[in-house]
């Protein structure tokens, strides 16, 4: 029991109790501090299981810790930190104590050494991060929180069948490696993907994670994604159906991204096309790919972690997240610009930022593999990533045509959060070391060859060669503002042009399509199951007993025959 | 020395403290020995179990007439499980129902209100000692006809009407039972259940056993309300004074469950059940049937009893769903569910009656709001719901994962499935209730309100607590559950 007060996910979430309660100068250190503390303590975990208790007839570890798990338990932990330091300003005041529960629960899944235990957490988790989502606000957001609970839920139910099944069939509650041979290991693989994001359900998170506050994406975009992405590292290693999904999650995020116009919706689908980097990593499944996915999870939080400060701080400030309404921003807003920029250069993996020594991991593992189509995939992949994530976002954001507002960089505390996850981006780009320390496996990878540096600036420097070159083209013509349907129809090729109106047909026809059939098919169960409907409605009591003669008449018949 | 009659005193001591009210003719007199003869019945019934928890059977002749010739009460681990269930929601029930009836039936009604529950409590008692057939059927009718009157106590002059259906529909099940107890009567020669089960396997292929087993099932069938025979239920429900609607919610339904495992294990065999006839599948489309068709029909009702109604349908249609598995795995959850749901439903029911005593009718559109004015009784509910869905932590969790459970070790992934699906659709209509009572403003009626007394939000909420300690401490429901469904399996060989 003493072992359980060490617990880092419990102490945030005992954070949370107190952030409820308390108010002022108590409340800000309680939200600064005790992530620390869980910090601290997450760093200590010893290996093997620290606490044991009985539930049903099973013993459950509800804690226990290797290196894995104290990994994605190091950078939860950060991640609290940093996002309540950068909320400590949010007036909403549930959704700090929400943010605690979320990341709390994320960790409870990180050190769970059983799989009840990862479905408790995993439930937790989706009622945490539901909180933070509605803590926003307003009708579009509660409406975007049941949405999200929905799926989450499902997710949940297919998860706890699953689980259910493999105790039945193995008669084990531990949580380790699985392989796809029973229906059992299927639900629980598709309970962890929706959590991933994975088709065909990935639009929960587009959907939902820009409806949250400005500082309430900042976590959303941490915690749920990235414990998919561990327990499919410790569930699923290696399972080849993996590796396709993770290429489909790439490119959906990649192509959706760039026809995407909000700021923050930009940067939920580039969620999705990197947490696709790490699925393909675990599908790929040798020691090289699964640190490469564990080590780019740490990293891509961080900087994605920074990219939606940076995006928070201008929506704080500006009020808008439209691409069309902003830019010119980086006159008022520097440090606003030079973070955005420094986490656009990290999802980018260019060298000498953190992105770099992740991904590079998961791309040698490909060509370890002798994986060329993988290979030339995750490549054209990281030059979708530099062109939507990379260069998209603080372009327009930051430079393009001068909206003409003044903003100032946002208040000291959320500089300083931006401040910190910007030195750690560098700080790991330059030092993989320490980071490589923390992997679950021995890393016998050096990021900084010349061989992987040169092909990474080639890549970056060629995709971002349109970009510019098209730029060039349009500073000749002062008189043009740049218009952003005006870049999609010249900037991209013409072919791209007509693949993204066909996908956004295709996507209105399927949208237009579900509500049609979901509001016939809620009119339908009405007509059947409302309080007027046969099944609803008090019957005369000659048809009750008719039916009684009918269920004897039956079952004689069964009997008889 | 009194110790060897308890068996009988069970169900004995209330059964005479109902001529004693009627005589004495004040209702706060009937309340008091109401009270008195619930927990007596608690206390003998907590003794039963622990003398039977080593497996042994208590058998008490009666008028020391041996069986099988007298009538026996033959106590075992599964009956013993149940009595204490039934006892226990009878005494938190009668504490919490002085001030809810003081406000909802007449005064010059409350002491039969007080016989007639004490006679409902001495048949649901006698039902689940007695090892007697006819002695089964005659308890049946008590607390059947007891009940009936229970419910047409209730304010809403609808509840005549719905008290008037359960009479037609409850004595045609009676109907049934008799005359299904007596064909095999008829075959046999011995009403003694035990006596019964061993002279059956001479005369088991005879249609007039099948046509026992018919009459038995529909009969049983329309007493524990399984879908389709469970159209009396949500009127019955929804219209009966708000204790009685948590009694019987928590007890009458489990009693009759019980009434079902003990004929089709104890009495026919398992075997003879499950393996030489579809019964399995039958029960199998019907729980499913319920589980999907009377959740869906809660998600649209507009009063809150009668929603809780239809989950009820719902939650039986998982109980008998383990049941129709045929495995020790299902019964186990389908016992367990039994108690557990008995928890969940009962809290629910008496923390309903709260905003009935505050509101009158309670209905989604005037309790908007009313979380802020009664706190207390909303988060029991909330509690509550949690279970109905089967968040870890709470009994409904458990339920759900042994039924799970032995879904698959019948290897059928996709009952699984529809299995936590279906948890989605109580999710729906908790989350109904969650919003109109939480996220509403409260209009004035409802911002004038107050809690509900001490004396009713007291025993809600320790079944609320319960809920939440037998969801984390399994010990005694599993526990009690897998040694009922084994004996239960052992008996039918």
């Amino acid at each position: 029991m003493s072992n359980l007060l060490a617990h880092p996910g419990a102490l945030l979430i005992a954070g949370a109790v107190g952030l409820i309660v308390l108010r002022g100068r108590v409340r800000t250190a309680v939200a600064l501090i005790v992530p620390l503390v869980a910090l601290y303590v997450a760093w200590q975990v010893p290996d093997g299981i620290a606490a044991q208790a009985r539930f049903l007839d099973y013993e459950i570890a509800p804690f226990a810790g290797d290196k894995l798990s104290r990994l994605f338990a190091i950078i939860f932990a950060i991640m609290v930190f940093g996002g309540a330091l950068f909320a400590l300003n949010q007036t909403k005041a549930l959704e700090l104590p929400a943010a605690f529960l979320y990341g709390g629960s994320a960790i409870g899944v990180a050190f769970a050494g059983d799989l009840i235990t990862v479905f408790v957490f995993w439930e937790i988790m989706a009622i945490g991060s539901t909180l933070v989502v509605w803590s926003a606000g307003g009708r579009s957001a509660y409406r975007a929180s049941l949405r999200y609970l929905m799926i989450h839920l499902l997710g949940g139910v297919l998860l706890m069948a699953g689980i259910a099944g493999h105790v039945a069939e193995f008669g084990s509650i531990a949580f380790g490696s699985m392989t796809l041979d029973s229906p059992a290991h299927w639900l629980i693989l598709a309970g962890f993907l929706i959590n991933a994001g994975a088709p065909p359900l990935s639009a929960w998170l587009p959907d939902a994670y820009p409806e949250a506050s400005w500082s309430g994406m900042v976590f959303l975009s941490a915690f749920t994604t990235k414990t998919a992405v561990y327990v499919l590292l410790r569930g699923f290693p290696g399972t080849e159906l993996l590796l396709y999904i993770g290429l489909f999650m790439i490119f959906y995020g990649i192509v959706y991204a760039l026809l995407e116009n909000d700021m923050r919706r930009i940067l939920a689908y580039s969620i999705v096309n990197q947490v696709g980097f790490m699925v393909a990593g675990v599908g790929i499944g040798t020691e090289m790919a699964l640190n490469g996915s564990a080590a780019h999870a740490f990293t891509h939080i961080i900087y994605k972690a920074l990219l939606l400060m940076s995006a928070g701080s201008v929506l704080l400030m500006t009020g808008k997240s439209k691409c069309t309404d902003l830019g010119g921003l980086f006159q008022s807003m520097p440090l606003t610009a030079a973070c955005g920029i420094i986490g656009a250069l990290s999802i980018s993996s260019f060298p000498l930022t953190s992105g770099f020594v992740s991904k590079s991991m998961i791309s040698q593992a490909a060509v370890d593999e002798h994986m060329l189509y993988i290979w030339i995939l995750l490549a054209a992949a990281s030059a979708g990533v530099f062109l939507h994530a990379g260069i998209k976002f603080p372009w327009f954001v930051f430079f393009q045509k001068d909206s003409g507002m003044r903003p100032p960089d946002p208040p000291l505390n959320m500089r300083l959060a931006m401040l910190l996850f910007s030195a750690l981006c560098i700080v790991l780009g330059v030092f993989p070391g320490p980071l490589y320390e923390l992997l679950p496996y021995e890393v016998r990878f050096v990021p900084y060859t010349g061989a992987h540096v040169v092909t990474q600036l080639q890549l970056l420097l060629f995709s971002g060669l349109a970009f510019f070159v098209m730029l060039n083209y349009l500073r000749r013509t002062p008189t043009i503002t740049l218009d952003v349907d005006w870049v999609y129809r010249r900037l991209l090729p013409p072919l791209c042009a007509a693949a993204a109106s066909g996908l956004s047909r295709l996507g209105e026809t399927f949208s237009a399509a579900a509500s049609a059939l979901s509001s016939r098919l809620v009119a339908a169960l009405h007509q059947h199951h409302g309080p007027e409907g046969v099944l609803a409605r008090t019957w005369p009591t000659g048809s009750m007993a008719l039916w009684v003669m009918v269920l004897l008449l039956a079952y004689l018949l069964f009997y008889y025959l | 020395m009194i110790a060897p009659h308890f068996p009988v005193l069970q169900v004995v001591l209330p059964l005479l403290a109902a001529p004693i009210m009627v005589l004495l003719r004040s209702g706060r007199v009937a309340w008091v020995l109401a009270t008195v003869v619930s927990w007596a019945a608690l206390g003998i019934a907590l003794s039963l179990l622990a003398q039977v928890a080593d497996g042994s059977v208590v058998s008490y002749a009666i008028g020391s007439w041996p069986p099988p010739w007298g009538i026996e009460y033959r106590i075992d681990r599964v009956n013993a499980f149940l009595l204490v269930l039934v006892s226990l929601i009878a005494s938190v029930v009668v504490v919490y129902s002085r001030a809810s009836v003081a406000a909802e039936v007449p005064r010059e009604q409350h002491y039969l209100f007080y016989t007639m529950y004490a006679l409902c409590l001495a048949g649901l008692l006698g039902i689940a000692a007695t090892g007697d057939g006819f002695n089964l059927f005659v308890f049946l009718e008590i607390s059947s006809l007891s009940s009936y009157v229970l419910i047409a106590l209730g304010r809403d002059r609808r509840a005549l009407m719905a008290s008037y259906q359960y009479l037609i529909m409850g004595t045609i099940g009676a109907t049934f039972i008799v005359i299904g107890v007596g064909l095999l009567y008829l075959m046999t020669g011995t009403l003694n259940l035990a006596d019964m089960a061993s002279r059956l396997p001479q005369v088991t292929e005879t249609r007039s056993v099948l046509a026992a087993l018919a009459f038995l099932t529909v009969g049983i069938s329309l007493k524990l309300a399984l879908f389709p025979l469970h159209l009396w239920l949500p009127n019955a429900y929804a219209y009966a004074p708000s204790a009685v609607t948590a009694f019987l919610a928590a007890t009458a339904t489990k009693v009759s469950v019980y009434v079902l495992l003990r004929f089709y294990y104890s009495v026919f065999g398992e075997s003879r059940v499950f393996s030489a006839l579809p019964m399995g599948e039958i029960l199998l489309v019907l729980s499913l049937g319920a589980m999907f068709i009377a959740s869906t029909v809660a998600v649209f009702q507009h009063d809150l009893k009668r929603m809780f109604a239809y989950s009820s349908v719902a939650q039986i249609g998982y109980i008998t769903l383990g049941v129709s598995l045929d495995s020790a795995t299902g019964l186990t959850a389908g016992i367990v569910h039994l108690f557990n749901h008995a928890l969940t439903k009962g809290a629910l029911f008496l923390l309903l009656g709260s905003f009935a005593l505050r509101l009158g009718a309670v209905k989604f559109e005037n309790i908007g709001g009313i979380a802020r004015v009664m706190p207390v009784t909303s988060f029991g509910i909330v509690l509550g719901g949690l279970s109905l869905i089967g968040i870890p932590g709470t009994v409904g969790f458990v339920s759900k994962w042994y039924l799970v459970l032995a879904a698959f070790d019948r290897g059928a992934w996709w009952l699984a499935l529809l299995i936590v699906l279906s948890s989605l659709l109580a999710l729906i209509y908790v989350w109904r209730f969650v919003e109109a009572a939480y996220f509403r403003e409260p209009d004035e009626t409802v911002a004038k309100l107050k809690e509900a007394p001490a004396e009713m939000l007291v025993p809600a909420w320790l079944m609320v607590g319960a809920c939440i300690y037998f969801g984390l401490d399994t010990g005694l429901t599993v526990g009690g559950a897998s040694q009922a469904a084994a004996e239960l399996l052992r008996s039918g060989r």
